[in-house]
């Protein structure tokens, strides 16, 4: 067993120190957590001074997260575990709150391989957010609704193309700018078109999809037997978008104008244009994942209400190494941890509130945990220069 | 998981070494300023401002209408000398309030402007703010009967150190993991407004004992007020922590301009790794530039709630743009301490002419209008984003009215 193995066990051991406190097998003595947790920090420890530096730490801390986890379970009332700890609501909402990030980390995925920092993706969500609402409000048609809001986040993906690539601006503040911008003017038209009363209650909504065979099976059934269309659709795609990105001559093109625009261009490539195209794709992606947050999801819209997911959505790509499964891994446990945050409040109402900022400080911690080990594209954020 | 792609030729880490990256934000920055001198700050305006009013038209309004509104709530008119003694007591009112925001104003741009000069973007301001507020409203509330001059310094002192140490933490991650400090100053505002949320919230710890059902914070002490020089204190007079922010926009100059530490922070923006190779520490440089950064934006939470607001409402914490806005001042004030100034008046104004206690709401809604600020805001810092595009501009108004000027290549050389 490798000490990399090693670490991975400590992890696991972590992990388990707090599964057998909580539902179904709701271990009431602290013993057991405790002993796991001790046998992960051990096993932590060897990896650690094996020279596994990353596995090691991540081993530790898992096994001290998890025996405090653990001990907490324990000491708790074997209802309030049983109203939280609820396996299958948590993974059916941990899907509902991926699905935003899913589609957005896709997006930037297109936008950063081809070598353009994306930092606007909370803006283009927002955008797809209330355009969604507003064509689905129009036409009367959530499939229209879910069109206008990716075209919305098209173009303002397009005026971040126009400024990044032919304007040759700085990415990071021209990004900045269009999330101000797409925070103005979803607040202005919406403001100016709804009011006071909000959006109305009868909007044409995203179905969900049924699957009369899964429903039936215990623990799936609830996971996945009712679950959005947009959600399925946001699943298939990291596939498509690995198919693409990873196995099609396009999918070359694209990762070569972010990793060498000058060899790319030398090769007879458009750079200019497969960036414009990486940047409007990546603007249609997380518009479509804004149109799902606001008449797939939560059925309105409201002022600013992405809360930084864009940002979140961003983290998710670094921490999945600009890859399509590692980006859908990060947004699943982003997701996983705003689904146990709004179940949290039933320890302590007065709390209730500091649980919101949990999927941000794990977004924090990923980020600053993974960085460096990460290596983004070799060209990002640096605009083609033609002598 | 592993496919052929893992062995893509890597190229060394982002952060740290430039093979011939092409500019820092710092680099930018120089060649903006030697680009159209005053010019460009003024046409950028005048273009947001231009695209904002096209808003305004295209849904169903009258643009000129709602900026002469806008502007008489400013206030500014009380410098014209020919109004009447009437309009004049009115526009002393109105010119207080812009003021009263230019205040803080100046300070979270001068949070962003500093992190600029060193290479760094903080968008971290609005977080910094609101710990160094709610640091100030703890203070403030809690030594009823103190000394006042002492009691307000413990008040600013404070705010500013919890600003700092909100800042520091991203800089500390920048220096230390590599972490992009846009992500994580994001992210530290978010943290930093659910905690104050939580403050606040009924049964938070900092809520008020004596208004139970309200989520507001306790109102400081009489003592912890800050003095008011102009106008009634009773109407939100203007108070004397436009003085001290004036006195940082000094002290911004000064440290960056004549000490050693702002030779190194400058050194640090035009290009981390020449300044490395010079002997400078450039991690230690992130950590300081993000914790002073803090601390204005601390100071400018300690001025307001020492100033004016006198508690932190749940409202407040979750509307508030204050930080944010902060990013638009510095940008278009070209991160230097005169340009802060203005563009600080400019949003002070535009924020208060905005405000519903303002703006007529016959003319036009003042709630439309704040979303209008939004939307000046963000073409301000799109159009600066693309320095070239405002001075090629320019250029080509040169070009086109003396025929036979030079070829674009020379402005492009001047501009990038």
């Amino acid at each position: 067993m490798s000490r990399r193995q090693v670490g991975w066990a400590a992890v696991a051991a972590g992990f388990l120190a707090f599964f057998v406190a909580v539902p179904p097998l709701t271990v009431r003595t602290p013993a057991l957590p405790i002993a796991l947790g001790l046998i992960g920090l051990c096993l932590g420890v060897w990896s650690l001074a094996g020279g596994e530096k990353r596995h090691g730490w991540g081993g530790i801390a898992a096994a001290v997260v998890g025996m405090a986890g653990g001990i907490a379970a324990t000491q708790s009332g074997v209802g309030n575990l049983e109203r939280v700890i609820v396996w299958s609501a948590l993974f059916a909402a941990m899907l509902r709150y991926a699905t935003p990030l899913i589609f957005a980390s896709l997006g930037g995925l297109f936008c950063e391989r081809s070598g353009v920092i994306n930092i606007a993706l909370e803006g283009m969500l927002l955008t797809g957010a209330f355009f969604a609402v507003l064509g689905a409000d129009v036409t009367g048609s959530w499939f229209l609704g879910v069109v206008i809001g990716m075209a919305a986040g098209g173009l303002l993906a397009l005026i971040h193309a126009v400024f990044a690539v032919s304007l040759r601006a700085d990415q990071i503040v021209s990004g900045t700018a269009l999330n101000f911008l797409a925070f103005g003017i979803t607040t202005y038209l919406y403001l100016n078109r709804y009011g006071a009363e909000g959006t109305p209650t009868d909007l044409p909504q995203v179905p969900d999809v049924n699957l009369p065979l899964i429903e039936d099976i215990p623990f799936f059934g609830d996971v996945f037997g009712q679950v959005n269309l947009l959600i399925w659709i946001g699943l298939a795609l990291v596939l498509v978008t690995w198919v693409v990105v990873f196995r099609t001559p396009s999918g070359l093109r694209l990762r070569s104008a972010g990793e060498n625009p000058l060899a790319a261009e030398t090769a007879g490539l458009s750079v200019v244009r497969t960036r414009y195209l990486a940047v409007i794709t990546s603007g249609m992606l997380a518009g479509a994942g804004g149109a799902y947050l606001s008449i797939g999801f939560v059925h309105s819209f409201s002022q600013n209400m992405t809360v930084g997911k864009g940002f979140i959505a961003l983290a998710a790509l670094i921490f999945g190494r600009w890859r399509p499964g590692g980006a859908l891994m990060a947004a699943l446990l982003f997701g996983f941890s705003t689904a146990l945050a709004q179940r949290l409040p039933v320890f302590s109402p007065s709390a209730a509130t500091l649980f919101q900022a949990l999927p941000y400080v794990l977004t924090l911690v990923a980020v600053a945990g993974v960085v460096g080990r990460s290596i983004p594209p070799a060209a990002i954020g640096r605009p083609l220069e033609r002598s | 998981m592993s496919t052929p792609d893992d062995d893509l030729p890597i190229a060394p880490t982002p952060e740290a070494p430039g093979e011939g990256a092409p500019m820092t934000v710092a680099g930018r920055l120089s060649g903006y300023l030697r680009g159209g001198g005053i010019v460009t700050p003024l046409l950028t305006a005048l273009l947001a401002f231009a695209v904002g009013g096209l808003v305004v038209a295209l849904t169903g309004k009258d643009p000129i209408a709602t900026y002469r509104a806008i502007f008489d709530g400013t206030g500014l008119n009380w410098f014209f000398p020919w109004i009447s003694s009437d309009d004049r007591t009115v526009a002393a009112l109105n010119l207080q309030q812009t003021l009263i925001v230019t205040t803080p104003l100046i300070l979270t741009g001068l949070a962003v402007a500093f992190a600029f000069r060193c290479g760094l973007f903080n968008i971290g301001g609005q977080g910094q703010y609101l710990v160094g507020s709610y640091m100030a409203v703890w203070l403030g509330s809690s030594f009823d009967g103190m000394p006042s001059v002492l009691h307000i310094v413990l008040c600013i002192v404070g705010a500013c150190a919890a600003g700092a140490a909100w800042g520091g933490i991203a800089g500390l991650l920048k220096a230390t993991t590599g972490a992009n400090e846009v992500i994580t100053t994001i992210m530290l505002n978010w943290i930093a407004l659910w905690v104050g949320v939580w403050l606040v919230n009924l049964n938070g710890p900092l809520q008020n004992t004596e208004q139970k059902s309200v989520p507001v914070s306790p109102d400081i002490a009489e003592g912890a007020k800050l003095p008011v020089f102009w106008g009634d204190p009773e109407l939100q007079g203007l108070h004397i922590g436009l003085f001290i922010a004036l006195a940082s926009l000094l002290v911004f100059w000064v440290l960056l301009n004549r000490t050693v530490t702002g030779y190194e922070v400058r050194a640090v923006g035009f290009n981390p790794d020449a300044a490395r190779a010079a002997g400078i520490s450039v991690s230690r440089n992130y950590i300081l530039v993000m914790a002073i950064c803090g601390l204005f934006a601390g100071l400018a939470a300690s001025l307001d709630v020492l100033g004016w607001q006198f508690r932190v409402a749940r409202n407040d914490i979750e509307i508030s743009q204050i930080g944010f806005l902060g990013i638009a001042v510095a940008l278009l004030g070209r991160n230097t301490a005169i340009g802060t100034f203005f563009s600080a008046l400019l949003f002070g104004a535009l924020l208060t002419g905005t405000s519903v206690r303002n703006l007529d709401p016959l003319v036009f809604p003042p709630e439309l209008a704040t979303a209008l600020t939004s939307i000046i805001q963000g073409l301000i810092v799109l159009f600066v984003s693309a320095d070239i595009l405002v001075v090629y501009l320019w250029r080509l108004r040169r070009r086109i009215r003396r025929p036979g000027g030079k070829a674009p290549a020379e402005s492009k050389a001047v501009a990038t």
